[in-house]
C-alpha cells in the first residue's frame, strides 16, 4: 500500500489528497448538520401530557414576543397560515403555514418536530429550513417555551394553504449549499443564565436574544447573509428593506444608556418617548410584538438594553463640522422652509401638544437625525407616513411623503442642511445617497 | 384673497375715466395699486414668518394625506390622487381597509396605513367625509363622438338589461352624489381617475371585499362602454346638492350575482334604514 502510494504520480497524489479532504469535509458537515438523529431522541414530553390552557395562553403570548405572524401571514391572509414572500439578497423566501392543516400545515407534527424546526432549523422531514426563518434566534429559547407556542398553534383553526416554493438564485436554497451556510455560520445556542445578573436581567436578555430576535436586524450581516451573535447588537444595515438599525451598545446612537429606563419601556410599549419615536421596520416590531408584552417583560428588556447600552458605551469622534456649498446650503434652507419648517420649527425644535406628548419631533440635537449612515432619514422623507398606532399612543402624527415632490438634489440639501444648524454636527447627505434608496424602493 | 373678485385697476381705469382725466386717473390707480401689492406682499412675510398654529386636531393628524390628495382633501393637482372631502365615510374606511389587506395596490399608501389601526383609519375616513367644499367644474374633453356620449348616459341612467347590467344610479343614488355610507358619488371625478379606476378593476388590480360587485359589473363591459361611461360622467356638472343620498333609490334590489360585499346594505330590503357604521 505505502509502496503503491510511493510509485504514485505527484499529480494523482495530490488529486486523491484533495479528494479525501473534500470527502472528509463533507462528512464533517453532514455530520454537523444531521449528526443528532443517530444519537438517542429527546423524550417527546407533549405527546403524554395534554396542554393545558395556561400553556396555551402561554404560547399565544411566546408568539407575539417573537412575532411570528409577521412573517407567517400574507397582507390580508390568515394569520399563521404563511405564504408571504420574503425578500432576501439572494431571492425570495415563502413562509410556511404554521396552522394544523395535515398537509399544508403542521398538523402531523409533534411537539418534538416543531422543536427540531425552532432548536435545530430541520423541518420535521430532516430537510434544512432556510435561515430566513431566524433559527439562530429561536434556537435560544427552553424547550419549554417551544412546546407551549405548539400547543397554542394547535388551536389555530386549520388553513389549507401549501407554502410556496422558495426562488431563491442557485445554488442558495439547495440543502448541500445550506449544510455548509450552517456548518459555518449556525450553532443551536441555547440561553446562557448569566448568574453574576439578576433575574431581571437574565429575562430581558433571554427575550432579546431569543423570541425577539433584536439582533436579526441589529447587528451586521455579512456577504453570505449571515447576522453576528444572538448578543451582537452592533447595529447593521437591513438588506432589501433598505433600513439601518442602530447600534444599541452606543449611547450616540440611541440613548439607551443616558435613557430612564421608564421612557425606554415607554418606547418599546408605545412606539414614542419623549426623546425618540420608532418608524420603519422597528415600528412594525413594536406595533405586531413589544405593544402586546406585559409590562414586567418590557422592562426587563430594557434593563438588559440599557446594561448593554454601558457596558460598551465609547466616546465617539466628534464629527468634523461638514464643508457644505453655498449652492446646497442655499437650496437646503430653502426646501427646510418650504416643505418641514412649519412642523418641526424655525430652531428645528418639534412641537408638543399640550398634554406634552411630542407631535413632531426636534430636529436639533435628535440622534435619528444625526446617525453616521442617512439612511433612515432618506426614507423618511421619500416616503413620510406614521409611526406605529398602538394602545399607549393611539393617534400618532403623520409626515408626508415627499417621493414626488422633492428630487434626489432637493432632499439631499435638505437632509444636510438638518444634520448641520441647531448645533447638529453631521456629515453631508449626497444626491447619490438619496438615488440609492429611491432606487432600490422601486421609485 | 378671493382672486376671481380681482380687477386689474389699469383695465378699471381705462373702462371708467374719460381721456382727459385718463393720466391722473391712472396715476392715482398706480399708487393705490403699490400700496395694495406692499400690503400683499407684508402679508405674505408675516404669514411665512408666524406659520399656522398647531392644532391637535384631526387637519393635522391627516397632513400626511392632504400632501397628495390637496388641501382638506380636495383631490390632488392631476388626476390621481382623488379627492376624499365628503365622500361617505364607510367607503372610504373601506379603501383604506383595501389597501391594507391588499386589495388594492398602490406602495405609497400601503405604506402610510399599515402602521395604523383600523379605528384610527376609521376617524381619518369620518374627518374626510364630514368636509362640505365646493366641487370644481367639469374639465373632461377628451375627443368622443355625441353617439358614444348618449350611449355612456344611458348606460348610466339605464343601464342594459340585455347583458343584466344595473343602471349606475340603481346603486350611486340618482343624483349620483353616493349613498350613505358606502357608495361613493360618480361626479366631480377627473376623466383620468374614473378611467384609471374601471380600468384596474377591468385587470383586477383594484378590488374590494367580496362578493364584489363592482368586479362583476366591469367584466360584463367591453371597454368602448367603459370609456363612454366615464367620458360622460366626467362632464356632468354636480347637482345643487352634492351629498351623498341617505338611502338607495327605490326599486328592486339587487340581483343575487351583483351582491356588493363593501355595501350590503343595497342588497337589504329597501325599506330599512341606511346604517351608519360602514362596518363590512
Amino acid at each position: 500500500m505505502t509502496n503503491a502510494w510511493r510509485k504514485m504520480h505527484p499529480v494523482k497524489r495530490l488529486g486523491w489528497v484533495t479528494l479525501t479532504s473534500l470527502l472528509v469535509l463533507a462528512l464533517g458537515v453532514v455530520w454537523d448538520n444531521w449528526g443528532d438523529l443517530l444519537g438517542p431522541q429527546p423524550e417527546n414530553t407533549a405527546l403524554t401530557a395534554p396542554a393545558t390552557e395556561a400553556q396555551i395562553e402561554q404560547g399565544r403570548y411566546l408568539a407575539l414576543a417573537g412575532n411570528c405572524m409577521a412573517c407567517h401571514t400574507t397582507r390580508g391572509g390568515t394569520p399563521f397560515a404563511g405564504g408571504r414572500r420574503i425578500d432576501t439578497p439572494f431571492g425570495g423566501v415563502y413562509s410556511s403555514n404554521l396552522t394544523p392543516d395535515p398537509e399544508t400545515g403542521l398538523g402531523r407534527w409533534t411537539s418534538l418536530d416543531f422543536w427540531q424546526a425552532m432548536h435545530r432549523g430541520r423541518s420535521k422531514d430532516g430537510r434544512l429550513l432556510a435561515p430566513a426563518f431566524p433559527y439562530n434566534y429561536t434556537s435560544v429559547i427552553t424547550r419549554q417555551d417551544s412546546d407551549a407556542i405548539f400547543a397554542w398553534l394547535r388551536t389555530l383553526p386549520p388553513v389549507v394553504q401549501a407554502q410556496p416554493a422558495h426562488n431563491l438564485v442557485w445554488p442558495v436554497g439547495t440543502q448541500p449549499a445550506l449544510a455548509v451556510w450552517r456548518s459555518l455560520f449556525f450553532e443551536p445556542s441555547p440561553f446562557q443564565v448569566n448568574k453574576a445578573q439578576t433575574a431581571e436581567w437574565n429575562r430581558g436578555a433571554y427575550l432579546v436574544q431569543g423570541l425577539g430576535h433584536c439582533a436579526a436586524c441589529h447587528s451586521p450581516r455579512n456577504a453570505l447573509g449571515a447576522s453576528g451573535a444572538v448578543s451582537d447588537l452592533s447595529g447593521g444595515l437591513m438588506p432589501v428593506v433598505n433600513w439601518y438599525a442602530p447600534d444599541l451598545t452606543r449611547d450616540t446612537e440611541t440613548g439607551l444608556a443616558s435613557t430612564p429606563l421608564p421612557e425606554i419601556v415607554r418606547l418599546l410599549r408605545t412606539g414614542a418617548s419623549n426623546t425618540a419615536q420608532t418608524s420603519g421596520p422597528m415600528g412594525e416590531v413594536v406595533q405586531h410584538s413589544l405593544q402586546h408584552l406585559n409590562e414586567t417583560d418590557l422592562q426587563a428588556m430594557a434593563v438588559y438594553l440599557q446594561s448593554r447600552a454601558q457596558s460598551s458605551a465609547q466616546p465617539t469622534a466628534k464629527t468634523q463640522a461638514a464643508r457644505i456649498s453655498l449652492q446646497v446650503a442655499t437650496q437646503g434652507a430653502k426646501v427646510y422652509e418650504n416643505q418641514c419648517l412649519q412642523c418641526h420649527g424655525e430652531q428645528g425644535e418639534g412641537v408638543k401638544t399640550a398634554s406634552g406628548e411630542v407631535a413632531y419631533p426636534a430636529l436639533a440635537g435628535n440622534r435619528a437625525v444625526l446617525l453616521n449612515d442617512p439612511t433612515n432619514l432618506v426614507q423618511l422623507v421619500l416616503y413620510g407616513g406614521y409611526g406605529p398606532a398602538t394602545q399607549g399612543h393611539p393617534r400618532p402624527f403623520g409626515m408626508p411623503p415627499a417621493v414626488l415632490e422633492l428630487d434626489d438634489r432637493d432632499i439631499a440639501a435638505v437632509l444636510t442642511h438638518l444634520r448641520t444648524r441647531w448645533g447638529n454636527q453631521a456629515s453631508e447627505v449626497t444626491p447619490l445617497q438619496v438615488n440609492r434608496i429611491r432606487a432600490a424602493q422601486g421609485g | 384673497m378671493n382672486r376671481q373678485n380681482f380687477i386689474p385697476p389699469q383695465a378699471a381705469a381705462d373702462l371708467q375715466s374719460p381721456s382727459h382725466t385718463r393720466l391722473q386717473t391712472a396715476k392715482a390707480w398706480f399708487f393705490k395699486g403699490l400700496w395694495c401689492a406692499t400690503g400683499l406682499i407684508a402679508l405674505g412675510l408675516a404669514s411665512a414668518q408666524t406659520p399656522a398654529r398647531f392644532a391637535d386636531d384631526m387637519a393635522e393628524r391627516t397632513r400626511a394625506c392632504t400632501a397628495c390628495h390637496g388641501e382638506q382633501g380636495r383631490a390632488g393637482p392631476d388626476g390621481y390622487y382623488p379627492r376624499l372631502a365628503g365622500k361617505p365615510a364607510g367607503y372610504l374606511h373601506n379603501q383604506l381597509r383595501n389597501f391594507a389587506q391588499g386589495r388594492r395596490h398602490y406602495d405609497l399608501m400601503a405604506r402610510m396605513v399599515d402602521p395604523l389601526t383600523d379605528a384610527y383609519l376609521g376617524e381619518m375616513a369620518q374627518y374626510f367625509s364630514e368636509l362640505k367644499l365646493p366641487y370644481p367644474a367639469p374639465t373632461a374633453n377628451n375627443t368622443i363622438t355625441p353617439e358614444r356620449l348618449a350611449k355612456g348616459q344611458q348606460l348610466v341612467t339605464q343601464g342594459d338589461a340585455t347583458r343584466g347590467l344595473p343602471a349606475c344610479t340603481q346603486c350611486h343614488g340618482v343624483r349620483l352624489t353616493g349613498v350613505q355610507p358606502n357608495v361613493p358619488g360618480l361626479l366631480g371625478l377627473p376623466l383620468d381617475y374614473l378611467n384609471a379606476q374601471l380600468g384596474a378593476w377591468q385587470t383586477k388590480q383594484r378590488r374590494a371585499h367580496a362578493p364584489d360587485c363592482m368586479a362583476e359589473i366591469v367584466q360584463r363591459m367591453p371597454s368602448e362602454d367603459l370609456i363612454a361611461v366615464s367620458s360622460w360622467l366626467a362632464r356632468q356638472p354636480l347637482p345643487a346638492d352634492t351629498r351623498p343620498a341617505e338611502r338607495p333609490p327605490a326599486g328592486p334590489a339587487l340581483p343575487e350575482a351583483l351582491r356588493c360585499g363593501s355595501a350590503p346594505e343595497l342588497s337589504a330590503t329597501r325599506s330599512a334604514p341606511a346604517q351608519s357604521g360602514g362596518r363590512p
